[in-house]
């Protein structure tokens, strides 16, 4: 494809036996919002790392911007903007001061630097607080002004590696708000590393589940949650008030299998029936939701709620990672 | 160049970016404020103590009083080191002091993997710590040095001979690699200790070792050795040789080495010598060139100590993976 922009073809890195990232094949095209999902520990990082050519990939190859970042790092490195986790700034210079220390490694000079500082500083908002000690900044701010430090090389591609780490749910949502509308602005491809799905789930274009090193789907969320639950598209959950008289099957749960197997045996379609602590999830390959209420309720129990549970990307997280761990 | 505002338009290679950084960070910092003080406090209580003994140490048949100038660095009362005692002494904390964070401070603030995300080749960071540190090193001794040499003239009002000057200036330059070699000594700890805390104890424990225990070591081993006092000649003369090799592996024994030879002229030889050798010799000052060549294995000697520490520090800096935090 034209517009690719990100190529990871078979990318393969091995610690002493263990495979951090294995056999890693992915495109991003360009102007896209891709968040790369997973749990602590499934190699994300050290992916990013081989994009930008800090560490050497064991066999495979990664292209950024048509340029192979392990042979050639440094103009990867100045087309991509990295805001690494956790990331820091020098304590002693203020705000502006470390932005211009930036701006200056990528060849921009001082004068041109300053004001570049200055305008992306406003767009953040911490046009006030440019001249305090970045030591003063709160954790919000020091993301933020990241953001400010990835921008200011004009790059091609931002990579985030757990952006909002650290910044309370409000503030996420501003600072997930602001990235997208700055690269759809600039046309940035943007790459997000995250094990935070919510916040992530709003603002990208496309998804990729990685556990263990391995690439287990990707796509948006529409097309996850359908290859996912191909086999039971519909979940309807379930809250019951069960009759006195069923008290003595129950064992301490607050709904008897067995009585909800006989109950809801005339309905077609009921492929697992799941009970939960304060409800029951029927997994079906209809929307049997009308069926399942009239069940209920001809069988003399009272019917608190019945829902028809959509699926959000965490679902479809949580099922990947039971899957994952089901692989083993 | 003259111009401020050009100069603000200039593209300055990263390389320069980073130095010029480092430089201002060292030179803003309070550690290096609290080390400018103490080492000019003390460079000025030598002084003092020289240039109040000056009259006294000047023997009619000195050889090496016609170079009455280089004694400003060299004398004491006894009350106080002189000058390059105090800089043997001090040397090493001042390279300690500027390097032990070096890499490891870096890392812990999270600035490590923001730096080498930007086009810069991963060593040019390195490299340019070490050139910053070295530049203020350099320009810290050059102004101390000067500083007493400046008071010194106006006080005893002798300007020193271009003879005296040069040997200052090796003197001063000697002190540079000296410093050097703890300053890379230090960086390689830092980028072996993820804590600044470890490094700089590490460090400190290197430096006591070689000023204190190392000594007791060679004393002990002399001890051993030592031949009967019925030896021959031949056998005391090796006996020498080994002890004062064995001295030698220490970087500050190859210094003091060095600047004695650079800053007393008369002094003709670093090992025993045998009557044969002085029969005849008139006692006399070296010319500088002589004692350049003198200590010229002290100076190769020193120069492949900082070298190596460089390198390890360096190699082991490139293959480490970059991390945050």
């Amino acid at each position: 494809m034209a517009d690719t922009i990100i190529e990871l073809a078979d990318l393969t890195k091995i610690y002493g036996t263990h495979a951090a990232v294995d056999h890693l094949s992915l495109t991003i095209r360009k102007g896209e919002v891709f968040a790369l999902l997973g749990p602590n520990g499934a190699g994300k990082t050290t992916t990013i790392l081989m994009m930008l050519g800090l560490t050497d990939p064991t066999s495979g190859s990664v292209r950024v911007c048509g340029i192979d970042s392990t042979s050639n790092p440094i103009e990867v490195k100045r087309r991509v903007g990295y805001l690494p986790e956790n990331v820091g700034f020098y304590d002693d210079l203020s705000g502006l001061q470390n932005l211009v220390f930036t701006a200056r490694l990528n060849g921009i000079t001082a004068n041109e630097a300053t004001q570049k500082a200055e305008q992306l500083l406003a767009k953040i908002g911490l046009s006030d607080a440019s001249g305090k000690k970045a030591g003063k900044y709160s954790r919000g701010m020091l993301q933020r002004l990241g953001l400010a430090d990835v921008l200011i090389k004009n790059p091609e591609v931002i990579i985030l590696d757990e952006p909002t780490l650290g910044i309370d749910p409000k503030g996420v949502r501003e600072f997930l708000e602001l990235i997208v509308e700055l690269s759809r602005e600039q046309g940035l491809t943007v790459l997000f590393c995250s094990h935070h799905l919510h916040q992530v789930q709003q603002v990208c274009d496309r998804v990729g589940i990685f556990v263990e090193g391995r690439l287990l789907a990707e796509g948006n969320i529409q097309t996850l949650s359908e290859r996912l639950f191909s086999g039971s598209p519909y979940v309807i959950e379930a809250c019951i008030t069960h009759t006195i008289s069923e008290e003595k099957d129950l064992q301490g749960k607050k709904y008897s299998a067995g009585w909800l197997n006989k109950i809801l045996k005339p309905v077609e379609g009921i492929i697992a029936i799941d009970i939960k602590e304060d409800s029951i999830l029927i997994q079906c390959s209809r929307d049997a939701a009308s069926d399942i209420a009239r069940a209920i309720v001809e069988s003399g129990a009272g019917l608190n709620y019945l829902s028809k549970k959509e699926y959000g990307l965490d679902d479809i997280y949580y099922r990947y990672f039971e899957g994952g761990e089901n692989h083993e | 160049m003259n111009n401020p505002v050009r100069k603000n338009d200039m593209v300055i290679h990263p390389f320069r970016v980073i130095v010029q950084k480092e430089i201002s960070d060292h030179v803003s910092s309070w550690r290096f404020i609290i080390l400018i003080l103490i080492i000019a406090l003390t460079c000025f209580g030598s002084m003092y103590t020289a240039l109040t003994n000056i009259s006294t140490v000047v023997k009619a048949n000195d050889p090496d009083g016609a170079y009455l100038f280089l004694k400003l660095y060299t004398i004491s009362d006894g009350t106080l080191p002189s000058f390059f005692v105090f800089v043997s002494f001090l040397g090493p904390l001042l390279g300690i002091s500027l390097g032990f964070d070096t890499v490891n401070s870096e890392q812990n603030k999270g600035t490590l993997s923001r730096i080498l995300s930007q086009p810069v080749h991963r060593d040019y960071l390195i490299n340019a710590k070490f050139v910053a540190s070295l530049t203020v090193i350099s320009v810290l001794l050059f102004a101390l040095g000067f500083l007493v040499m400046g008071l010194g003239i106006i006080i005893i009002g002798i300007p020193p001979t271009p003879e005296e000057f040069w040997r200052m200036v090796f003197f001063i330059l000697l002190s540079i690699l000296y410093v050097a070699f703890w300053l890379n000594l230090a960086i390689f700890f830092s980028v072996r200790f993820r804590q600044p805390a470890t490094s700089a104890l590490s460090c400190i424990a290197v430096w006591l070792f070689f000023t204190v225990f190392y000594n007791i070591i060679v004393n002990l081993i002399a001890k051993a050795i030592e031949p009967s006092a019925m030896a021959s000649t031949n056998q005391v003369f090796r006996y020498q040789e080994i002890i004062l090799t064995l001295m030698r592996i220490l970087p500050s024994e190859l210094y003091s080495d060095a600047t004695t030879v650079l800053l007393m002229p008369s002094v003709r030889s670093l090992g025993p010598l045998t009557m044969e050798q002085v029969v005849g010799a008139i006692p006399g000052p070296l010319p500088l060139g002589q004692s350049l060549l003198l200590v010229w294995s002290q100076i190769t000697g020193l120069i492949a100590a900082t070298v190596l520490c460089f390198v390890l520090s360096y190699v082991s800096f490139m293959r480490r993976e970059i991390r945050s935090r």
